[in-house]
């Protein structure tokens, strides 16, 4: 029986592209749909009753919602393409654990970045530099986060990395010369088709932010 | 090579317990090592540099910090009496529902029960008990047709709302009022008394009195707080 695969994303979200990602990393085919977040559809509503939220990958009719559950749902069922998590169980608590610190570390601190201003976003600056310096050095020498291969931690990072571009305009920073590994790591993993099919253009992206800053009633 | 597990914890954390529960129904003997969060060790600062927090888990040395990694940690190694469900789309399901109950990111229940309910009074602790019915109500109708969250038996779910079994009664007496009554949630009252009667899980709850002694001074400092503001 052929699978049905649909995603509910919505384009610029950090946590749809993660997904986008791993769908694309086990080479699967499926739907995408992009929710209007101001007006979410019944499907959407259906699938995720409590968050009301994206991503929702809906598996033969079966939901699965928060982008980390869903990726490792992925890896889980189509588990002989492109492994993410690793087989050891020690190596897999420490991919979940640096996955972790990503969404709850530079999530929080992305967003603080530009809705503050002056002193407190040069002190935000400096928090969210020092959390990609403590990943840079997670990283290593590795070409991956996952070591040979790309793995669970880089599919959750680039999206972030994504959206770096719009940071750095809006906060007026640059990371290149604090975390070279990391912007060296961001190419590389850039060259994988996976990834740059799954994230959205730099320039798009920005425009969204300006709008998003609209909504926000930020200048 | 026999097995070094310690685990380095609170007294009072109920997310600590998740642990101790994990590792003694998988019968894996450990050492604890309590911590004074105030006066934090130096092994800990050296297992967890990036947080600083408890719980951690240190196996053969090498430390996981994290609840929810240490417990799927523990039930990858240990494989007797499995926590987590086989079936990828099961397991899953488990992930959401221990999320939502966490105390992290997506705190929903703790979140609105604690930081909503617990530590605030008059208008804006009647709107956080709104909240808080709201989601206990997605949990009550997760239990339908189930004894426990795993199903027959406890699983990685009910460790991961098992804080509320305890919790929550002390909750109710320091603050004064019912947040999880029998007539509005009758399964989710059933499985908390079912699940802190359970073997090992009875044995390992922290003192009474020293919970309430606790909370109390919690609920008063935060009330205070808001009150100079």
């Amino acid at each position: 029986m052929a699978d049905e695969i649909i995603l509910l994303d919505f384009w610029p979200s950090m946590f749809g592209m993660k997904v986008r990602i791993a769908l694309a990393e086990k080479g699967l085919k499926y739907e995408y749909r992009d929710e209007d977040l101001f007006n979410k559809g019944p499907l959407l509503l259906e699938m995720n009753p409590i968050h009301k939220k994206i991503p929702v990958l809906i598996h033969n009719g079966k939901p699965i919602c928060e982008s980390q559950i869903i990726v490792q749902y992925i890896d889980e069922v189509w588990k002989d393409k492109s492994p993410l998590l690793p087989s050891d169980p020690y190596h897999r608590a420490q991919a979940r654990f640096w996955a972790d610190y990503i969404d709850k570390k530079l999530h929080l601190l992305g967003a603080r970045l530009w809705r503050t201003k002056g002193e407190e976003q040069e002190a935000n600056k400096k928090e969210y530099i020092e959390c990609l310096k403590l990943l840079e050095g997670e990283l290593g020498d590795k070409p991956y986060f996952g070591g040979e291969n790309f793995g669970f931690v880089d599919v959750n990072l680039m999206p972030y990395f994504s959206w770096l571009y719009v940071f750095e305009i809006a906060a007026n920073f640059s990371i290149e010369a604090e975390c070279p590994k990391l912007i060296t790591w961001a190419k590389r993993c850039m060259e994988k088709e996976s990834v740059s099919t799954s994230l959205p253009d730099h320039q798009k992206l920005y425009d969204f932010f300006l709008q998003l800053k609209k909504w926000h009633g930020i200048e | 090579m026999a097995e070094e597990v310690k685990l380095f914890r609170t007294w009072s954390s109920p997310f600590a317990l998740r642990i101790v529960w994990a590792l003694k129904i998988k019968g894996v003997e450990y050492e604890t090592i309590f911590e004074d969060l105030s006066n934090k060790s130096p092994s800990l600062l050296q297992y967890n540099p990036t947080h600083k927090k408890v719980p951690v888990l240190v196996h053969n040395g090498k430390p996981i910090a994290e609840s929810y990694v240490i417990l799927e940690y523990i039930d990858e190694t240990w494989k007797e009496t499995p926590l987590l469900p086989e079936d990828p789309y099961e397991k899953a399901m488990a992930r959401f529902w221990a999320k939502f109950g966490d105390d992290k990111g997506c705190s929903l229940v703790f979140t609105s029960i604690f930081w909503g309910v617990f530590v605030k009074e008059g208008k804006e602790q009647e709107e956080a008990m709104v909240e808080a019915m709201e989601n206990l109500q997605f949990l009550e109708e997760e239990l339908r047709g189930k004894k426990f969250f795993g199903g027959e038996r406890i699983g990685f779910v009910d460790l991961a709302l098992g804080w509320l079994a305890n919790l929550i009664s002390i909750l109710e007496d320091v603050a004064g009022l019912k947040i999880v009554g029998e007539d509005k949630f009758p399964l989710l009252s059933t499985w908390m008394k079912d699940f802190a009667d359970s073997p090992i899980i009875k044995d390992n709850w922290p003192p009474r009195d020293k919970m309430i002694a606790k909370f109390q001074a919690l609920r008063d400092a935060k009330l205070a707080a808001a009150a100079s503001k």
